[in-house]
């Protein structure tokens, strides 16, 4: 055996630039992908047949593909359809956007079909209009219920982040394997990266379960 | 004020409602009975449009609720509901409950409708649990804060979808209180009631319904003494 984690000391500030790399990345993913889930969500319990349909067809594919392939989509088969050199970033944040919206949708239609009909009806019956209602009444009470998915997605989005190394974003990952490269050595780096990508997730779950309990204790319903 | 003309619902191949006419006049209070399965909350989700009829009219003060060139949200602001399950929004506290609709939907100015919500909430007896959550209320609190919430709008009508049905016995009493109170008032009412004792001491009027038809209609002394069909003489045997 021979572990030497001073090797990769000099490559630390290089490895931890990621961090940014990668939370700069998930959190444009995750907005966008929550905008688009919440659109979706919308479309899948709408009376209007087509965009039911619409939203499920979305939803079937993005969630019936693997999403390398997808990376790959955006990364590498749209510039050739298009000639539009799309950076390896921009591809990324597209890409990991548009599936977790169709994860994200789902979570977000089984919250607010979980929400009491009951609600819908009396915010109707007092004459509030259907747009304003579902953002006042019922989309608050559905967020939290689907707040600990929600959370969930999130974690899954941060470790399956690393598969953009793939398009060399300069992602944890990839900044592991390349110290790797250079050093010949990659237990160390690999080890390194991993410990960060368990902090972040670790951090993240306390995160979600202070949330949690904070909204049980002020709302108590 | 209100006039239903021929109005029929169905469920699919289920008829619920079978060409049901009638009016409500101004300040009148009404009792729909029956029983259940008749069509009787069906019918008082028609009025303000909780439920699309299949075929008749509803008019509400001149207005054609069928007719879609009015929006519906706007026809339901003067509309009251009251439902028996309550559905106050438990992520609000009470006076937000009583203020949400007023200033969301009618654009009525903050401060004004938080000393319109107080002085319901005086008047159905809970004004100091306007900063609590719907969760810390009794069932008949509920219903009361419930009632309050659909007067903040202001209605000209008040509908109530058996308002006592899911309390404790012992709360019936508070929440039918608040509607003799609003009966008084000159409130135009349709309730949807198995409370007989309300029916017969408020109500103006008794519809009774059976099978989605309007057997019989008349004054509570006469209904309740002397029924002119035998379904309704059958069904005030069973309950009273």
């Amino acid at each position: 055996m021979n572990l030497d984690f001073s090797t990769i000391t000099p490559y630390i500030p290089f490895m931890l630039e990621g961090i940014w790399v990668t939370i700069k990345f998930v959190s444009g993913a995750l907005v966008f992908g929550f905008i688009l889930g919440t659109l979706l969500a919308l479309c899948k319990i709408s009376s209007i047949k087509p965009l039911n349909w619409l939203a499920m067809v979305y939803t079937s594919i993005f969630r019936g593909t693997p999403l390398i392939l997808q990376l790959m989509f955006f990364y590498l088969a749209i510039p050739q359809l298009t000639g539009y050199d799309i950076s390896p970033f921009l591809s990324a944040v597209l890409a990991f956007g548009l599936n977790s919206a169709a994860y994200i949708s789902e979570i977000i239609r089984a919250g607010i079909q979980a929400v009491d009909k009951g609600q819908t009806e009396a915010a109707m019956a007092l004459g509030v209009p259907y747009n304003q209602l579902m953002r006042d009444i019922i989309l608050p009470q559905a967020l939290k219920n689907i707040l600990p998915a929600l959370m969930n997605e999130v974690i899954t989005l941060t470790k399956e982040s690393a598969l953009v190394s793939t398009i060399s974003v300069l992602d944890l990952m990839r900044r592991a394997q390349v110290v790797g490269a250079d050093l010949y050595r990659n237990f160390e780096p690999l080890l390194f990266v991993g410990f960060i990508y368990w902090v972040m997730v670790f951090g993240l779950s306390s995160i979600g379960r202070m949330i949690e309990r904070r909204l049980k204790v002020s709302d108590q319903s | 004020m209100i006039k239903v003309e021929n109005l029929t619902k169905k469920f699919g191949k289920n008829e619920v409602l079978c060409g049901i006419s009638t009016e409500i006049a101004k300040g009148e209070v009404v009792s729909i009975i029956g029983p259940s399965g008749s069509g009787k909350s069906t019918f008082l989700r028609c009025i303000n449009f909780l439920e699309t009829p299949t075929s008749g009219r509803i008019m509400i003060e001149g207005h054609d609720m069928t007719d879609s060139k009015i929006p519906i949200h706007k026809m339901r602001q003067q509309i009251g509901m009251v439902f028996q399950h309550f559905h106050l929004f438990p992520h609000l506290t009470v006076l937000e409950n009583l203020t949400y609709a007023p200033m969301k939907a009618k654009g009525v100015k903050k401060q004004i409708a938080v000393e319109k919500a107080r002085e319901l909430l005086k008047r159905v007896g809970l004004l100091e649990k306007e900063t609590a959550y719907p969760s810390s209320l009794s069932g008949g609190q509920k219903q009361r804060v419930a009632i309050a919430r659909s007067l903040a709008m202001e209605p000209d009508l008040m509908l109530f979808d058996e308002p006592t049905s899911a309390l404790d016995p012992e709360m019936v009493k508070e929440v039918l209180d608040v509607m003799k109170d609003l009966a008084k008032s000159g409130m135009t009412m349709v309730v949807v009631t198995h409370e007989m004792g309300f029916a017969r001491e408020v109500a103006d009027r008794i519809l009774f319904l059976d099978h989605g038809v309007l057997l019989e209609e008349g004054k509570p002394a006469e209904f309740f003494t002397h029924p002119k069909t035998t379904r309704a003489k059958e069904f005030l045997d069973k309950i009273l």
